[in-house]
């Protein structure tokens, strides 16, 4: 499984998280994956605008706000999350890895997990919570070994 | 019967209470809280249930627990006040649950001796309040007055990240108030700390997981560490005789 990188955007489009999920991930540098994050935060925001389908109130099925959901490139393929809260994640992997979508639902329970109930995590903030890094290893971990199995 | 309103004077007030006094059986339905039928109430106890069946969300438990970790930070000068204001936080809480368990244990006697008050604690309050009982009690070798009750998945701390900058703080201090609260409660006063403790590689291998699906197996132990007063030790000693 060639998962690249996971990246997670809070509502103002700051990037409060940049993590390598595996080898192939190139090491690009912090200032480089800040940029990388609101632009992608802008873009998402323009897709909709410019999209030639309209969805009503701009919002999809789930109650978050509509957007880029997945880009398809040559090596690599991108997906997004976004959440009624305006936080995204986002998670490039290479072509065919499989559960892509399952796999951001379950980064996202880890989030309301291991951060939010973290009393010392500050909304918005930069993640530094030591058990949302190590559950997201853990399963990447678990996923490359078994497949995504229902919670 | 509907009292009809009409204007009172507080010596007519005694004739009222009687005049609208309850039916024992309004005030059984009054009281009651499940419903009449059997068919309606849970199906029976199981462990981490209390005796009317009910069971608190670790979510609910977990941001109450969050806010006031936050409350006492923003109040707190330094990290061992942080500790010791968790700590009065569960004082209380452990005078009731003391009261509570004992009652529900059935017990006709209290406990007068150091190691049935610490196996009371280990096994009777760990389980009303977490489900299951402690994973271990010991007793210090260095000091005759030191015990640890040792919880591998301690419940306050399954969603905290202590950051580095505070070091040695232990998100169950919470927990250590309950216990001291039971102590001194049942008359044995002691000072109680939590302490985050490294597990070591095959020290604990409950299938190797964790109880919460999806998170991985937890690195740290939660150690109670139990210093009981001098006098406590005197007095268990004196009836040993």
């Amino acid at each position: 499984m060639g998962f690249l990188h996971l990246f997670i955007v809070n509502k103002s489009g700051g990037l409060i998280l940049h993590r390598p999920l595996g080898p192939a991930a190139p090491r690009i540098g912090t200032n480089e994956m800040l940029r990388i994050g609101s632009t992608f935060h802008s873009l998402h925001a323009i897709a909709a605008e410019a999209s030639p389908v309209k969805l009503p109130g701009n919002k999809n099925s789930f109650g978050a706000d509509d957007g880029i959901e997945q880009i398809e490139g040559g090596g690599m393929i991108l997906k997004c999350l976004q959440t009624r809260t305006g936080i995204k994640f986002v998670i490039t992997a290479e072509p065919g890895t499989p559960d892509l979508d399952a796999l951001l639902r379950e980064i996202y329970v880890l989030y309301t997990d291991c951060a939010l109930k973290d009393p010392f995590y500050e909304l918005e903030m930069p993640i530094r919570c030591e058990l949302f890094t190590n559950a997201v290893d853990h399963l990447i971990e678990r996923v490359e070994m078994g497949g995504l199995k229902s919670r | 019967s509907m009292l009809e309103p009409t204007r009172y004077r507080n010596s007519q007030l005694a004739t009222l209470a009687s005049h609208h006094s309850f039916s024992p059986k309004q005030a059984i339905c009054a009281m009651s809280r499940s419903s009449s039928s059997i068919l309606d109430r849970p199906l029976g106890r199981s462990a981490g249930r209390s005796p009317d069946g009910s069971v608190v969300s670790l979510s609910a438990f977990a941001y109450v627990y969050s806010e006031l970790v936050q409350y006492h930070q923003g109040r707190a000068a330094s990290i061992s006040e942080l500790e010791r204001r968790l700590e009065s936080a569960g004082y209380g809480v452990g005078l009731k649950v003391l009261e509570m368990t004992a009652y529900r244990a059935k017990e006709t006697k209290r406990e007068t001796r150091l190691m049935s008050i610490l196996h009371f604690v280990s096994a009777s309050v760990w389980k009303a309040l977490f489900g299951k009982a402690a994973d271990s009690l010991e007793r210090s070798i260095d000091h005759t007055d030191e015990f640890m009750i040792i919880d591998y998945e301690p419940l306050a701390s399954t969603f905290v990240s202590v950051p580095p900058d505070l070091g040695q703080l232990s998100a169950d201090a919470y927990v250590s108030g309950i216990i001291a609260g039971v102590l001194d409660g049942a008359g044995f006063s002691a000072r109680v700390t939590a302490h985050s403790v490294t597990v070591e590689e095959g020290e604990y291998t409950k299938q190797g997981g964790n109880s919460m699906p999806g998170l991985p197996p937890r690195k740290d132990k939660a150690v109670f560490l139990v210093k009981f007063s001098p006098e406590v030790l005197s007095r268990d000693a004196a009836l040993e005789r």
